[in-house]
């Protein structure tokens, strides 16, 4: 077999998958960008013509400290969640084939109960007449005007719970691959156990690593039921601001510039990612 | 106990398995020393409690003097070439063979002089900004070394150094190590299951065989004057009988009676007495082959045998006899057929001699 015919079969396997891209992922996002331009009509649709009235609207300073506030809460929950994953996804790959069956189903369980209940069990543990503030009282962890909901502390706690799993299964996939006889090699000349982790472990799962932030990080810029749930009214993040526009104001075309720039946002980064990757690889293979 | 490197009654378990068995032995400084044994023994348990690894359940592991049997692996004056090399992927050459000076944070042109010292010894100077990927075999193999001795342990490890290299390369590779070792001196201490390599890298082999020691000693030794069946067979192919002792000679002769063959004149290790049941050992290639019978005289075992099975490997032959219930095995070049100059067939009668001193009396299995 040639390469231009094995290049072309390749290029047949993939169309599914790109068609599938394209029809659900590109034109979609296509959409929303264009949608930005249109006028809002008054029944909540969208209107003909083209206007850059909603650019003006949304270049608004107001909007600052929330995008600053997605930004940070993004980013601490990113930086949370590989951290705590990274010592988690370590052990499941070196324990027993049975007990790493059990610890997987305990990272997947969360996922059969819905999202939403999940953030009420939350809620309620968090009330101030529930369990866990009566117990934080009765032991005087907590004075007793605290409150455990309705602050910034509370969206970023349960947005770690929420994004825990999607840190674990990328960095565990790596993990799972990686061989442990090279923490051995680094014992051996004269790496500390935690060095070796540092230097070795963590440089050999690196591609899960990325993976794993720029999951995290993707799936928490978009988050607006966390907020609005736990949060107070000034917790609000940008996903939440672009609830309001679509089902409060039912201005889609605004609603499309918030989601575009957010869009632009994350791709912006990943696409700094996936280039920077191809070029370690190309320098690797030199 | 004087040595520089000491295995003192060092035993270890796993579980109800006896992985090692206070097995005590002790090397010299700059030696080239050889666990051998087959996968099981014992031998790559005791190389892990070497470098750290494994913790023994008793007895100490002393290093020039110092007992290092408590201290983690990367405290000990000891580093290891790992089997399947273990080089870390994402770093190159240059950079794998600094980690160990990186690791006790030597000053940065230490560092450099160091490597680029290193990748001289193993040649391997322009290969320096590749990764291990991007190497072959035997290169990865080099790195491995050099990165185990650039931290110039006072000794080194070596896990089945040559298992993953084929043929052709294993046999350069073993020039190569011998090479090494003669350059910078430091004791290496092999762990192998090939008896070609380790005979041919070493100074001693302890050959082990169920957590134990059987023989340690030099290759001419194991191989000459093998104690235990064990030893014989495992190194290199010896042909077995089980006798009683008939007569005892002066100098440790003693004369044999082996039933269905006769009653051989064999050299003992001189701790057989009078009656005796033992077992002694000849190697294949110590037997001659004649067509007539040899002129008989005191000092000459000859055995009447019919040739059963031919096989001729180019630089030697070997012929399969049938004496009585025995199968004796025969190894010879081909011009050292005597009596004759047609060679034997199937079905021809032979007949077999060996030199007294080249019959032995070894130690039955479990008896050491």
């Amino acid at each position: 077999m040639n390469a231009e015919s094995g290049r072309s079969k390749q290029w047949l396997l993939t169309l599914p998958s790109l068609a599938w891209l394209g029809v659900f992922f590109v034109i979609p996002c296509i959409l929303v960008i264009v949608t930005a331009f249109r006028p809002a009509d008054l029944q909540g649709g969208v209107g003909s013509g083209w206007t850059l009235e909603t650019i003006h609207a949304v270049n608004n300073p107001a909007y600052l400290p929330i995008i600053w506030r997605t930004l940070w809460l993004s980013s601490i929950t990113t930086i949370v969640c590989v951290a705590l994953a990274l010592p988690m996804t370590f052990q499941m790959a070196r324990v027993g084939p049975r007990m790493r069956q059990v610890l997987l189903l305990f990272v997947v369980i969360p996922f059969l109960s819905n999202f939403l209940i999940r953030i009420f069990a939350w809620k309620s543990l968090l009330h101030p007449e529930g369990p866990l503030t009566r117990l934080l009282h009765w032991l005087h962890l907590i004075p007793e005007d605290a409150l455990l909901l309705n602050n910034v502390g509370t969206v970023l706690l349960v947005l770690i719970y929420t994004q825990l799993p999607f840190a674990i299964l990328p960095l565990y996939a790596a993990a799972e691959k990686f061989d442990f006889g090279l923490l051995d090699a680094a014992r051996d000349l004269g790496a500390g156990p935690w060095r070796s982790f540092a230097k070795v472990f963590v440089p050999g799962v690196r591609r899960g690593l990325i993976s794993a932030a720029l999951m995290v990080f993707v799936c928490s810029l978009g988050q607006y039921m966390i907020p609005q749930m736990v949060g107070g009214a000034s917790d609000e993040m940008l996903g939440s601001k672009i609830a309001q526009r679509v089902f409060a104001d039912r201005n889609l075309p605004h609603a499309s510039a918030l989601a575009a720039g957010l869009m632009l946002a994350v791709l912006v980064p990943m696409l700094i990612v996936a280039v920077w990757h191809r070029f370690s690889r190309k320098e690797g293979a030199a | 106990m004087d040595g520089f490197l000491v295995i003192d009654h060092v035993s270890k378990s796993f579980g109800s398995l006896r992985a090692v068995d206070e097995v005590s032995l002790t090397v010299a400084q700059g030696e080239a020393f050889s666990l051998l044994g087959p996968s099981g023994c014992g031998k790559t348990t005791l190389l892990r409690m070497i470098a750290g690894f494994e913790r023994p359940d008793g007895g100490r592991i002393i290093v020039g003097g110092r007992d290092i049997t408590a201290l983690p692996p990367e405290q000990r004056p000891v580093n290891t070439v790992f089997q399947n090399y273990a080089l870390f992927p994402h770093l190159n050459v240059w950079e794998n063979i600094a980690f160990g000076l990186r690791m006790s944070r030597r000053p940065r042109e230490e560092i450099r002089s160091g490597v680029d010292r290193m990748l001289e010894l193993v040649r391997l100077s322009e290969h320096a900004r590749k990764r291990p990927a991007q190497l072959s075999g035997g290169q990865r193999q080099r790195v491995a070394i050099a990165r185990a001795l650039v931290n110039r342990p006072q000794v080194l490890l070596l896990d089945e150094p040559l298992a993953a290299l084929d043929l052709k390369l294993r046999q350069h590779m073993l020039m190569e190590l011998n090479a090494i070792h003669e350059q910078v001196g430091t004791t290496f201490i092999y762990v192998t299951h090939d008896q070609g390599e380790a005979m041919s890298l070493s100074d001693r082999i302890a050959v082990m065989n169920n957590g134990k020691v059987e023989q340690v000693d030099s290759p001419v030794n194991l191989y000459e004057k093998p104690r235990s069946s064990f030893v014989a067979s495992f190194i290199g192919d010896a042909n077995f009988f089980t006798g009683t002792v008939v007569e005892m000679q002066h100098e440790g002769y003693v004369r044999v009676s082996v039933e269905g063959l006769g009653s051989p004149l064999v050299l003992s290790n001189g701790t057989v007495s009078a009656n005796q049941t033992l077992r002694l050992m000849v190697r294949p290639e110590k037997i001659s082959l004649m067509l007539k019978r040899p002129p008989s005289g005191e000092r000459v075992n000859a055995f009447r045998g019919i040739v059963e099975d031919i096989a001729y490997f180019g630089s030697h032959t070997r012929y399969r006899i049938v004496a009585g219930e025995h199968s004796i095995l025969a190894q010879l070049q081909r011009s050292r057929f005597s009596g004759g100059d047609i060679d034997p067939v199937r079905g021809t009668e032979v007949w077999m001699t060996f030199h007294p001193d080249e019959g032995r009396v070894v130690m039955l299995e479990g008896e050491a």
